[in-house]
């Protein structure tokens, strides 16, 4: 694993599991910078350090030219909601406690084939703001959103999806 | 390549399952073994003839255990599919193979579940995410409804389907459950105004699109086809079978794919019909694995009933009922008889092609039937 112009050293403190009832991501060594860059508040993909092919979900080898050598690129962390649910019970207690909430699969504006699942906050200055802070009233496919990183716990930062429409 | 070719050479000659319910009491291991004592009873073949095993992940109940517990002989070839709902159809198809090749001579599937009352899978905390994981459920999507509602919305924009569509395949499973006995909604009828009202799961899905949650197993005896006509009951030929994980999938969530839309039934169709006499406007019913209410229309995209996009207005003057253009999953599916990962399918499939099925399609002769959908899935094409 190699990434360019930055050194991944300490490891992502999430190894599963649950915090505050919260799934935590459980990262293997492909997925392990994404989280890294999230804790710094960067949206980067890995791509082919040989033909340059974005990958997402990041994985060993480039599925375009084979090559093993990586590199993990900056977006601008905005994008177009693509489609969206609206999840009710049943569903785990902490999530049951925040239903119904809006979840979006939202295509990256430097790279619609690039889509990320997310929760949606109503604005990029509250990241923590709750799951169901968003009225479903909202939201279209189409709607623009912005990467901004909410904290499950210290060592893990969850990108999720603000709107940027007024 | 003619000889080499699976086309007719084996047969489905016994089905067997327990009950279907909210809950029973048996263990998975006791319900297995009934399903597949039955199914062999069904067959007429003694079970020491039993020389090969498939199922699929998610079976509880072991190869080992259950070889020894229902008294066969000397196992010659087992396999196990992944991906869980998927493996229905694999099962049937990797026996085919096996007895084909000469690599055993009477094969049995089978699926036990107790998901009526046990837990939901989602739920159990206790075991580690599986990786492909951390890209979803620590975003908030928890549960498989959430991850096809996902794709159903994106399919009601792209294509002006409509709640309605969804509630044509809802029902068409129910009238079809409502006429089988076997059916845990056996003469519970659903309305148009029951299914409007309904909570929602995850919109745009609400309850009746979601398939039941049940305890029950089955199992199927599959030999070759001269055995096949020495048997007890009327032989029902495997055709032709297909596996399918698509270019650049990601299980359930296909949302990285190029186009997400079309899951792994097109790519299982398309081996499907490439070995098969027969193709899509031959078929005279079909059991079609249904989770959920929109793996339908996309599942009729992707074996070919209808172009792309128009799978939901397919469903449309009852087609999907007895009597229409495709009768689908004849004993309530999913959705109404029972779920039990797909297998009923299979048997109700066999049950078609007898010619005793409680939702009979007149004459029936050919008949598809699908694993899940979403997942890498498999499909068989039976005729009689």
């Amino acid at each position: 694993m190699s990434v360019t112009g930055t050194s991944v050293t300490e490891t992502v403190n999430a190894g599963g599991g649950l915090v505050d009832g919260l799934l935590l991501p459980w990262p293997d060594a492909d997925g392990e910078p994404f989280w890294q860059y999230a804790l710094r508040g960067e949206l980067r993909v890995q791509a082919c350090a040989d033909c340059g092919l974005r990958r997402f979900p990041p994985r060993p080898s480039c599925p375009r030219c084979h090559s093993f050598a990586d590199t993990w690129q900056q977006t601008s962390g905005r994008g177009r909601i693509w489609s969206f649910v609206v999840a009710h019970p049943p569903l785990l207690p902490a999530y049951a406690a925040q239903a119904p909430y809006p979840v979006a699969v939202v295509e990256l504006d430097d790279d619609p084939a690039i889509r990320m699942v997310g929760t949606l906050t109503p604005s990029v200055r509250r990241p923590d703001a709750p799951w169901n802070a968003v009225p479903v009233s909202r939201l279209r496919i189409g709607t623009p959103v912005q990467a901004v990183y909410q904290i499950l716990t210290p060592g893990v930062a969850v990108p999720r999806w603000a709107l940027t429409s007024p | 390549m003619g000889e080499a070719m699976l086309k007719d050479r084996t047969a489905i000659v016994g089905i067997g399952q327990t009950r279907f319910a909210k809950s029973l009491d048996e263990p998975e291991k006791t319900l297995a073994c009934r399903a597949v004592l039955a199914a062999l009873d069904d067959a007429g073949i003694d079970p020491s003839e039993v020389d090969a095993l498939a199922s699929y992940t998610m079976e509880e109940t072991d190869e080992v255990e259950l070889a020894k517990s229902i008294g066969a002989g000397d196992i010659t070839f087992f396999s196990r599919t992944g991906f869980g709902g998927g493996g229905s159809c694999a099962t049937v198809a990797h026996l085919a193979m096996a007895v084909a090749t000469g690599q055993a001579s009477v094969g049995v599937a089978w699926r036990s579940r107790k998901r009526g009352s046990g837990v939901r899978p989602w739920t159990n905390t206790g075991v580690q995410l599986p990786t492909p994981a951390q890209w979803t459920r620590p975003f908030g999507l928890l549960r498989p409804a959430d991850e096809i509602a996902m794709l159903a919305r994106r399919y009601m924009h792209e294509y002006g389907a409509t709640r309605d569509h969804l509630f044509n395949v809802a029902l068409a499973c129910r009238n079809r459950a409502n006429q089988n006995p076997a059916a845990v909604m056996y003469e519970r009828p659903l309305t148009r105004e029951m299914y409007m009202d309904a909570r929602w799961i995850s919109e745009p899905l609400c309850l009746y699109d979601n398939c039941l949650e049940t305890d029950g197993a089955l199992a199927c005896v599959v030999v070759g086809a001269e055995r096949a006509r020495d048997c007890r009951q009327r032989p029902v030929y495997v055709h032709s079978v297909a596996q399918g994980l698509p270019a650049q999938h990601h299980g359930m969530v296909n949302y990285w794919n190029d186009d997400p839309l079309t899951g792994p039934a097109w790519t299982a169709a398309r081996q499907l019909w490439k070995t098969a006499d027969l193709g899509p406007q031959d078929v005279d019913t079909a059991q079609i694995y249904d989770a959920f209410t929109p793996l339908i229309p996309l599942s009729l995209e992707g074996y070919g009933f209808c172009g792309r996009g128009e799978g939901a207005a397919y469903t449309e003057g009852g087609a999907l009922e007895l009597g229409g253009r495709l009768p689908i999953n004849t004993a309530g599916g999913g959705l109404s008889e029972g779920y039990v990962h797909g297998f009923n399918l299979i048997n109700e499939g066999v049950r078609q092609l007898r010619g005793s099925s409680t939702s009979q399609v007149p004459d029936a002769a050919t008949c598809l039937v699908t694993a899940g959908e979403g997942v890498p899935t498999s499909a068989l094409l039976l005729r009689n």
